[in-house]
C-alpha cells in the first residue's frame, strides 16, 4: 500500500515536470507557431540564474521563482527583438534561426561556467510513506505546477492581457486595426514563454542539477508533449503531459528505463497516428 | 577553468612562438624536429568533463618533458583533436594522426566505443596507441597499451570490503552501454563468489534524468547496499534524488565510477558521504611524489583546479611509460618502442609503482579503497601490485603477437 502511494507521487510528480519544461514551449511553438530549437537551452538558462543567484545569497526560494524567470523572460525579449522578429510566419526558418541559437547560449555558457555539472541540493529533505521514503520538494513541484498552469488559465481566459495576446495570435491585421501593437504584443508574449521556461528550468535544477548540453535531455520531450497536446496550448499540454508521464513512469516501473522511454517514444507515435492534430485537434476543442 | 583557458592559450602561443624559433636556428639539420605526440580526448559534448583533466594532464607531462631538455635531444609537440564526443571525428582524427601528422604516439579514447572505433585505424596505419581509461578489460591487441584499471583490479577488491561492511544483498545500477553492461556482469560475479546474492540490475541510458520510479524500486527490492556504474553528467541526478527523498541515510552505496567525473565535488558532502570507491589514484594520496605532483599541477592550472582525477593520473603514467621507452630504445620508431615497453617498462608513480605486463600490455599497479567525505576522498585499505588477472585469462601478446581483439570476459 506505501508502494503505491509513493509510486503515486511519482506519477504525478512525472506529469507535473513534463508539464512544467512544455509549458513555455507550449506558449512560443503552440501559440505563436515559432519552432523554438533553443527551448532547452531556455530551460538550461533558467537553472544557471536560480544557482547562480543562489550562491551569490538570494534565498533559493526566490531564486527559482522569481530571479529565473525574470533573467530569461529578459533574455527571451532580447532574442524576440534580434532575431525572431524577423521571421514570423516563416517555420523553417525559425528552426534553423534557433538551432543556430541553441549552439550559441551552450557555446557561450560553456565558456562563462565551464563544462562542469554544478547544482544545488534539493531543499527540504525527505519524508517516510510507512516503509518507503519520498522527498519533499517532488510534492512542492507538483502543487507549483498546478498554481502555476490555474495562473496561465486565469490570465488567457479573463484578463485584457490575455485577450490580447490571442486575439493577435490569431488574426495581427484585426488586431493592428483595432489599435494594438501586434510587435509589441509578440515580444511580451515571447517574453513570457522564455520566462516559463526558465522557471520550469530553475525548478528542476535541485533534482538534476545543471551543465551546458542538459537542453538536449529535455527538449524532445517537451516537443513531443507539444505537439501530442495538439492546438489548446493549456489544455493541450497538460492532457499529453498527464498521458505521456503516467505511461513513461508505470512503464519504467514494470520494465526498465530503456523500455520505459521507447514505450512512451510508441505511445507518441501511435497518439499523432490517429489524432494528427493532437489530442486537442479532436477533444477539447473550445478549450484554451 | 576559464583562467586555465586563458593560460593555455599564452602558452601555446608561447610554445609556437619557441617553436618557430628553434626551427630558423636548426635549420641545419632536422633531427632536431620535434616528436609529435597526438591526444584526442573529447574537450566539448557530454563526456568533456572526462576528456579536459585527461588533456591537462598530458599537457603538463609534454611541457615538463621538454624543459627537462626533451626526449632523446629532441621536443615534445603535443598536437591535441577535440573529437567532440562524436565517434566519427575520432575515426578522422586516428587517421589524421597517423597519415598527415605521422605522430610517434596516439594517446586518446575515453569511452570503450571511441577506443573501438580508433584501434582498428592506428593498427592499419602502424600508429603505437596508449588508452589511458580505467575500462572494462580484455583488449588484446599488440599495438595497444592499457594503462588504465580493469575490474579485476577494482571491482574484485570494493565488493567483498562493501560486502563485509554492509551485507550480502546487492543492487545494481548501470549506465547502459558497453562499461555499464559488461561491469555489472564483474560485480554479479564477485558477489556470488563472495557467497551474496544480486537482486537487480538496471541500466540505464546517458540523457536519463528521472530516476523516481527506480528508487522506489530499488525501495521495494531493500537491499543491503546499491552499486553504481553510472556514467557522465546526467546520471548525477540520480544521486541528488537519491539524497533528496532520504535513502542515502538508509541504504548505502558503493562504486567504480563515481569521483572520476567528479561527482564528488558537484554534489554536497551530504549527498554522498560515506560512498566506498577503489581506484589506482586519489588527489588525496599521501606521499611525497604526489604532493609534489599536485602542486605541479596546481601551479600549471590555477590553485582553484577543482580535482586531479583517476583519469587525468592514467594519462599522465601512460605519456612516462611512453617517454621511458623511447629513452631507453633511443629511438621513436614503433617496434622499437614497443620492444622496450615490453622488456618491461616500469615507472615510479604518484599513484605507486606502475609496470607495463609484457603478457598483455595492461598495467600492474597499486588499487586504493576509499571513502568520500566532505568532498575528499580518504584512504581505508591499499592493494599493492595488482596484476590484470582478467585479461591476463584471455589474452596472451608473447604467445599470439598477432593477437587483435577485445574479447569479452565470460564473468
Amino acid at each position: 500500500m506505501d508502494l503505491v502511494l509513493v509510486l503515486v507521487i511519482q506519477v504525478l510528480f512525472a506529469m507535473a515536470s513534463l508539464a512544467l519544461i512544455s509549458v513555455g514551449l507550449a506558449v512560443i511553438f503552440g501559440m505563436m507557431r515559432v519552432i523554438n530549437l533553443a527551448h532547452g537551452e531556455f530551460l538550461m538558462l533558467g537553472g544557471y540564474s536560480a544557482i547562480v543567484a543562489n550562491q551569490h545569497g538570494v534565498n533559493l526560494w526566490i531564486a527559482m521563482l522569481v530571479v529565473a524567470p525574470i533573467v530569461v523572460g529578459a533574455i527571451g525579449v532580447l532574442v524576440e527583438r534580434t532575431l525572431i522578429r524577423f521571421l514570423y510566419g516563416r517555420m523553417i526558418d525559425t528552426m534553423l534561426a534557433t538551432w543556430g541559437l541553441s549552439l550559441f547560449l551552450i557555446g557561450l555558457v560553456t565558456g562563462i561556467f565551464g563544462n562542469t555539472t554544478v547544482g544545488i541540493s534539493a531543499p527540504l529533505g525527505g519524508m517516510a510513506i510507512g516503509n518507503y521514503r519520498t522527498s519533499i520538494y517532488g510534492l512542492v513541484v507538483i502543487a507549483i505546477t498546478v498554481v502555476l498552469l490555474v495562473a496561465i488559465y486565469l490570465v488567457l481566459r479573463h484578463t485584457r492581457l490575455g485577450l490580447f495576446a490571442r486575439g493577435t495570435m490569431q488574426n495581427p491585421n484585426m488586431a493592428a486595426a483595432l489599435g494594438l501593437s501586434p510587435p509589441r504584443v509578440y515580444a511580451v508574449t515571447f517574453g513570457v514563454g522564455a520566462a516559463l521556461s526558465g522557471l520550469a528550468g530553475a525548478l528542476i535544477a535541485p533534482i538534476s542539477g545543471v551543465f551546458p548540453t542538459i537542453g538536449i535531455a529535455y527538449i524532445a520531450k517537451a516537443f513531443i508533449t507539444v505537439i501530442g497536446g495538439g492546438a489548446a496550448i493549456l489544455s493541450g499540454t497538460v492532457t499529453a503531459a498527464a498521458l505521456f508521464g503516467a505511461i513513461q513512469e508505470v512503464a519504467t516501473y514494470f520494465t526498465t528505463p530503456v523500455f520505459g522511454v521507447v514505450i512512451t517514444l510508441a505511445a507518441a507515435i501511435v497518439l499523432i497516428r490517429l489524432l494528427p492534430q493532437g489530442i486537442t485537434g479532436r477533444f477539447l476543442k473550445r478549450w484554451l | 577553468m576559464k583562467i586555465a583557458r586563458r593560460k593555455l592559450l599564452q602558452t601555446s602561443a608561447a610554445t609556437a612562438a619557441a617553436f618557430s624559433a628553434s626551427a630558423v636556428l636548426s635549420s641545419r639539420g632536422r633531427a632536431a624536429d620535434p616528436i609529435k605526440v597526438a591526444s584526442i580526448h573529447d574537450l566539448s559534448g557530454g563526456l568533456d568533463i572526462y576528456g579536459k583533466p585527461m588533456v591537462d594532464a598530458l599537457t603538463l607531462a609534454v611541457e615538463e618533458t621538454n624543459a627537462a631538455g626533451g626526449l632523446i635531444g629532441r621536443q615534445i609537440k603535443l598536437i591535441s583533436y577535440d573529437p567532440q564526443s562524436n565517434m566519427q571525428l575520432y575515426t578522422q582524427y586516428a587517421q589524421d594522426a597517423a597519415l598527415k601528422e605521422k605522430v610517434a604516439v596516439v594517446h586518446g579514447g575515453i569511452t570503450s566505443a571511441s577506443r573501438e572505433v580508433i584501434r582498428p585505424v592506428l593498427d592499419r596505419f602502424k600508429t603505437l596507441y596508449f588508452y589511458n581509461t580505467q575500462y572494462e578489460g580484455g583488449v588484446c591487441d599488440r599495438n595497444q597499451f592499457d594503462t588504465g584499471v580493469t575490474p579485476a583490479q577494482t571491482v574484485q577488491k570494493l565488493v567483498p570490503y562493501s560486502m563485509k561492511k554492509w551485507g550480502k544483498k546487492v543492487y545494481i545500477v548501470a549506465a547502459d552501454y558497453n562499461y555499464g553492461q559488461i561491469t555489472s556482469e564483474w560485480v554479479k560475479k564477485y558477489v556470488k563468489e563472495n557467497g551474496g546474492e544480486t537482486l537487480a540490475t538496471e541500466f540505464f541510458p546517458l540523457d536519463v534524468t528521472n530516476f523516481g520510479p527506480s528508487i522506489a524500486k530499488i525501495q521495494a527490492a531493500g537491499p543491503d547496499f546499491v552499486w553504481s556504474a553510472l556514467v557522465g553528467g546526467a546520471h548525477i541526478s540520480f544521486y541528488r534524488q537519491w539524497a533528496a527523498a532520504g535513502m542515502n541515510k538508509k541504504i548505502p552505496m558503493a562504486s567504480t565510477t563515481f569521483a572520476v567525473g567528479n561527482e564528488h565535488i558537484v554534489l554536497s558532502p551530504d549527498e554522498c558521504n560515506g560512498m566506498l570507491i577503489c581506484y589506482n589514484y586519489f588527489q588525496d594520496l599521501k606521499n611525497p611524489q604526489n604532493t609534489a605532483f599536485v602542486e605541479r599541477f596546481h601551479k600549471r592550472f590555477g590553485a582553484d583546479y577543482p580535482n586531479i582525477t583517476e583519469l587525468a593520473m592514467g594519462t599522465w603514467q601512460g605519456f612516462q611509460l611512453w617517454a621511458e621507452a623511447v629513452k631507453k630504445a633511443g629511438s621513436i620508431d614503433r617496434m622499437k618502442v614497443i620492444e622496450a615497453l615490453e622488456t618491461p617498462i616500469g615507472i615510479d608513480a604518484p599513484s605507486g609503482k606502475v609496470t607495463i605486463d609484457p603478457q598483455t600490455h595492461h598495467c600492474i599497479l597499486d588499487v586504493h579503497i576509499a571513502e568520500v567525505r566532505d568532498k575528499k576522498l580518504n584512504v581505508l585499505e591499499d592493494f599493492s601490485q595488482q596484476p590484470p588477472a582478467d585479461t591476463a585469462a584471455v589474452c596472451n601478446l608473447k604467445k599470439n603477437p598477432n593477437d587483435k581483439k577485445q574479447y569479452v570476459i565470460k564473468a
